[in-house]
């Protein structure tokens, strides 16, 4: 059962570029539709105000998430988007796709499905070459206070939100250690354009006990609780359309055979359009199961309406 | 009857050229919803009054015939929105200009705006800025004085 349901997702270098090429032509869908049937009401938000999508699914930057509401709905409508994600390391490949809607500007429920390729580290674990580990994520995220663009620029968009990861290989997260193969993180996001500076400024508080995202899953040898960690992000708006910064994210470390470090990155995001945002980014992911300085490129591709 | 066309005479401040009277109100810079920003870079980032004026009017121009928003200025008073948007942008910048109309909540009662309503309105001004040549920066900067102004813009 579980060997069969590997067989079926596992996620190879080449289908990561499908899913990409399966993104643009959605994409190109997307655009394509006969906009002036809609013109106008449809939508309603500036540019790069709705955010990308993070990795787990929830509005955000590349690897934090923040306090924006997916898709490019004000509180009259309700919009959505979707994504792929790519990020390339030494040892390891990682695809990540999904969904999310955004109601009023308020509510955001999104999905993202999680697969790592372990590649050669996978044969080093025992677990198999290239053996893929998976995971889903549910998320629901609530805006309480204030607007990422308007109003005061003492007061921040502040979101609470939770995220619930289903890891979907409970065998392997047994034999790192790791004490459960699913947990809900918990948090609560603040995020401004300080228009005055162009600059962006956000910070996620999460209450988790996730071993690299819960792809090793939940608590373990060292930690069972959840414990808080700390995201932020800093972006320059360089135009309507191109913003540039880096992340931050702190991590719990629970596994006693292999550690985990923070995550940084240094990204671009490019709205290619009201309809399409492209990111990419520099990443620094730290050591991930024994394999040292996973580093590489993120490529994330997003359309929302 | 000749006294009380006299009361209105009074009450009513003569109206400028080719606009609507309006409702008595009290003048004053502080109806322009923001504080002028400090010294004359933001002025000179903006073309100087010279400038400020091809923004509005482009920026009123395009807002008119924006399938979007358009429909919100028909009936309005445009040739007074022309000149009391210039010179609240001019206050804003720290021009050496007044600002003689109503404040931000007055003026756009009753007009049913939604936050969509905004933003277009928002990006017609960043094309109006942007075929001005204002730099990023400051058509942000400047954006940053209309944002604190959108709970009294927007109503529903």
């Amino acid at each position: 059962m579980v060997s069969m349901g590997c067989q079926m997702i596992r996620i190879s270098p080449s289908t990561v570029a499908g899913y990409i090429a399966k993104a643009v032509v959605a994409t190109a869908v997307v655009t394509a539709t006969p906009t002036e049937a809609h013109e106008g009401r449809a939508g309603g938000k500036l540019m790069l105000t709705n955010g990308v999508s993070s990795i787990e699914g929830s509005s955000g930057g590349g690897i934090s998430t923040w306090a924006v509401i997916a898709g490019n709905e004000t509180v009259d409508g309700i919009g959505g988007s979707a994504h792929v994600s790519a990020i390339l390391l030494p040892d390891y490949r990682w695809e990540s796709h999904g969904a999310a809607i955004g109601i009023r500007d308020r509510l955001e429920l999104s999905y993202a499905r999680q697969n790592l390729d372990t590649r050669d580290v996978g044969e080093k674990l025992g677990i198999g070459r290239g053996y893929t580990l998976n995971q889903d994520v549910f998320g629901a995220k609530l805006r309480v206070a204030g607007d990422a663009i308007y109003g005061s620029a003492y007061l921040p968009q502040i979101a609470i939100g939770v995220q619930y990861k289903h890891n979907l290989d409970p065998q392997i997260v047994a034999a790192v250690g790791g004490r459960h193969a699913s947990g809900t993180d918990i948090y609560v996001a603040a995020t401004k354009l300080l228009l005055r500076q162009s600059i962006l400024l956000g910070t996620t508080i999460r209450y988790t006990k996730a071993n690299q995202n819960g792809l090793l899953g939940f608590g373990g040898d060292r930690g069972a609780n959840r414990t808080i960690q700390v995201e932020g992000t800093l972006g320059y708006q360089i135009s309507r359309q191109l913003i540039v910064g880096g992340e931050y994210r702190s991590k719990p470390d629970n596994l006693g055979f292999a550690k985990e470090n923070e995550w940084k990155t240094a990204y671009a995001a490019y709205a290619i359009n009201k309809n399409v945002t492209a990111t990419a980014a520099y990443v620094d992911l730290g050591s991930i199961a024994t394999a040292e300085r996973q580093r590489g490129g993120f490529l994330s591709l997003q359309t929302a309406f | 009857m000749l006294l009380l066309a006299l009361f209105l005479l009074i009450q009513t401040a003569p109206a400028p050229t080719g606009e609507d009277p309006v409702a008595p109100y009290a003048v004053s810079d502080t109806n322009a919803g923001g504080s002028r920003f400090k010294g004359v870079a933001m002025l000179e980032a903006f073309h100087g009054v010279a400038g400020i004026d091809r923004i509005v009017d482009d920026l009123v121009t395009t807002s008119q015939g924006d399938p979007r928003i358009g429909d919100i200025f028909k009936g309005q008073d445009m040739i007074r929105l022309r000149r009391t948007l210039k010179e609240q942008f001019c206050v804003l910048l720290n021009g050496s200009c007044h600002y003689t109309g109503r404040d931000m909540a007055t003026a756009h009662k009753n007009l049913g705006i939604q936050a969509k309503d905004m933003n277009a309105l928002v990006e017609n001004l960043q094309a109006a800025m942007r075929h001005e040549g204002v730099t990023f920066p400051a058509q942000n900067a400047f954006l940053a004085k209309l944002a604190v102004m959108k709970p009294n813009v927007v109503t529903r």
